[in-house]
């Protein structure tokens, strides 16, 4: 079986459903000619021609808007924004126009497209290519949320948000994009070609949305995580000792909530993990949802490890960034009484 | 496709769009066509060329040129119109369409329609020292035009212009039409709290429909007696569409739609989320 990295297998992604569906087209700043200043759209212009994959003016609201438009017409779009942290401007026409269309217009319109974008920091980014936006699209009824953690699920997760008729957001962890970072900053990272998940079949796919997955089985302690954390809560389990079961959600929209309580009924104890700052961060909805559905299962408070309520920093990143040591002090106590 | 602003209600009449299911959705009862689910005048008919109306201003620009791009790109020869404001050319997707139409060369028909207020504020607060909305066409590479926006005829033979060239495959045009909002911006709004009455009294570039039958009287294709006849004709036509669609409800009293349907059509299929809020609801 091929062996990809998260690029390559996003890259395929889009291959494969630009070959099997003329109606899906790719566009985005720096997306056509050079390929995406992370090489996710490499090739595909060369591939299927310049009305296909084409490079659009630095403007997200337009990019969106005109995605909503084509796919009135019956365009499957699939586009890029650089950086989620320049969603914003585009975020008027993401929640009042594509999140909407469908119920609004009783099914008449419908915005089926794809927005991609990297996310998440470990890149010394700083605070305009760091941000970890999620919470700010799973709050919107009518988008779907996806933040894929490998190779393999995210050429699956985005074949199926290509081809799901609502608007999807993708999120895309850039640190994971050359390998399974898992918070230890100071140390190579294993290149995919190591890791089981960067095995990705050829040919079309699909990790269907709504679907979480148990990443390490444990009976002690129940983690939730997605994306980037996925690997550092591994990391941390393995670290600590600790025998935590890790659940990577994958969708945080629909959510799997029947893999979050099987496995916290399990356990009696959970923790929540992610990058984004920790208020009104979608931990918070997960700790309601753990907490109204596994309340009397509960060995001991639900526990939030998440990035501090601050802008992103630069020269910080490592003390901002809730790394393997953070996660594992959580397991600890999660564990203790 | 046509991507309105709550303004252009027209375009759907003279479409042949149902008068009782406009009245329906004003109504907001059991015969509404989107199922009480969006505001009164923000009608949506794909089957006429006419996409749903949002409410916030602006989004529509951008996505008519999407369309329109969309066309081009499936070699159909199909074009957009995209229609904004005076005020609303002030947002920023107004200028994301600009940009937009004019890199790709867009078939689309960009309109503007300067009614010269936009709710309490005078055009100039949108326009700034720009001569004319129509020249914001020029900044971009777009021919432009501006026309009395009151004048039929002068309207129709610009359309017809700006859609031969969308229609020709030779790009973009932008027009403006100068005319006058002489009524209240909405029925929770006194125009008498910004502007002096005797200006809409005067009414700026005069009564379009009263300008086109003193033409064609002139002409000698039209009268008095017929004007009056025809008006007639259309207020028992609008007052028997009141009746039929009132028969369906009102949003306070009669058949109304149903609560369920507040739930549906928010995915294509419902996430077991909604349905827990759903059962939850009772309904």
């Amino acid at each position: 079986m091929p062996r990809m990295t998260m690029i390559e297998s996003i890259r395929d992604a889009m291959h494969v459903t630009m070959a099997a569906d003329p109606n899906v087209v790719v566009f985005g700043e720096d997306v056509g000619y050079f390929g995406g200043v992370f090489r996710c759209t490499q090739g595909l212009q060369q591939k299927f021609g310049r009305e296909r994959c084409f490079d659009t003016p630095i403007n997200e609201s337009g990019i969106i808007g005109a995605a909503i438009g084509m796919a009135a017409y019956g365009l499957r779009p699939c586009v890029e924004i650089q950086f989620a942290d320049y969603v914003y401007p585009a975020y008027d026409q993401i929640v009042s126009e594509a999140a909407r269309l469908r119920y609004r217009s009783n099914g008449d319109f419908t915005a089926p497209i794809t927005v991609r974008m990297p996310t998440g920091g470990g890149i010394f980014g700083g605070q305009t290519h760091s941000q970890s936006p999620e919470a700010l699209f799973t709050h919107v009824s009518g988008l779907k949320t996806v933040v894929p953690s490998n190779p393999y699920d995210a050429k699956g997760l985005l074949i199926a948000s290509i081809e799901d008729d609502d608007p999807v957001i993708f999120l895309e962890p850039k640190r994971l994009y050359n390998g399974p970072f898992d918070g230890h900053h100071d140390r190579p990272v294993t290149p995919w070609s190591k890791h089981p998940l960067g095995e990705v079949p050829e040919g079309r796919y699909t990790v269907p949305l709504g679907q979480a997955v148990v990443r390490r089985t444990g009976a002690a302690v129940t983690v939730l995580a997605y994306g980037t954390m996925v690997h550092v809560a591994e990391a941390a389990a393995a670290e600590t000792g600790v025998d935590a079961e890790v659940i990577d959600l994958r969708t945080l929209l629909p959510l799997d909530l029947d893999t979050i309580t099987r496995s916290v009924s399990k356990t009696g104890r959970c923790v929540i993990v992610h990058e984004a700052t920790l208020t009104s961060g979608f931990g918070a909805e997960l700790c309601a949802l753990v907490q109204e559905h596994c309340f009397y299962s509960l060995e001991r408070p639900i526990a939030r490890v998440a990035g501090w309520d601050t802008p992103y920093p630069h020269a910080q990143e490592w003390d901002y960034f809730p790394g393997p040591k953070r996660v594992g002090e959580a397991l600890l106590q999660a564990m203790e009484g | 496709m046509n991507f309105p602003t709550y303004r252009q209600q027209g375009l759907l009449v003279a479409g042949g769009y149902p008068l009782v299911d406009m009245m329906s959705q004003i109504f907001s009862n059991e015969r509404d066509p989107l199922h009480g689910r969006q505001l009164p005048v923000m009608y949506s008919s794909k089957s006429h060329g006419f996409f749903s109306i949002s409410g916030n201003l602006g989004t529509q620009y951008i996505q008519a040129v999407g369309w329109a791009m969309a066309s081009a790109i499936k070699g159909d020869t199909k074009i957009a119109a995209g229609w904004i404001g005076d005020g609303s050319t002030a947002e920023s997707d107004f200028h994301a369409a600009l940009v937009f139409a004019s890199t790709y060369k867009a078939p689309v028909v960009l309109n503007i329609v300067n009614n010269q207020w936009a709710i309490s504020t005078f055009q100039g607060i949108a326009k700034g020292g720009s001569g004319t909305f129509a020249a914001r066409g020029h900044g971009f590479g777009i021919p432009a035009l501006r026309v009395d926006g009151n004048d039929y005829l002068a309207v129709y033979a610009v359309a017809q212009w700006a859609i031969e060239r969308a229609r020709r495959n030779l790009g973009p045009t932008v027009v403006e039409y100068v005319t006058y909002r002489v009524a209240a911006h909405s029925t929770s709004d006194d125009p008498s709290a910004y502007r002096p009455k005797e200006e809409s009294d005067a009414w700026p570039l005069g009564d379009p429909i009263e300008r086109l039958k003193n033409y064609l009287i002139g002409k000698g294709a039209w009268s008095e007696e017929r004007h009056a006849q025809h008006a007639a004709e259309v207020e028992a036509e609008v007052l028997a569409a009141q009746k039929e669609a009132e028969r369906h409800g009102t949003l306070h009293s009669g058949g109304k739609p149903s609560v369920r349907d507040m739930f549906e059509g928010v995915y294509k299929d419902m996430p077991p989320h909604l349905r827990r809020q759903r059962q939850q609801a009772g309904v």
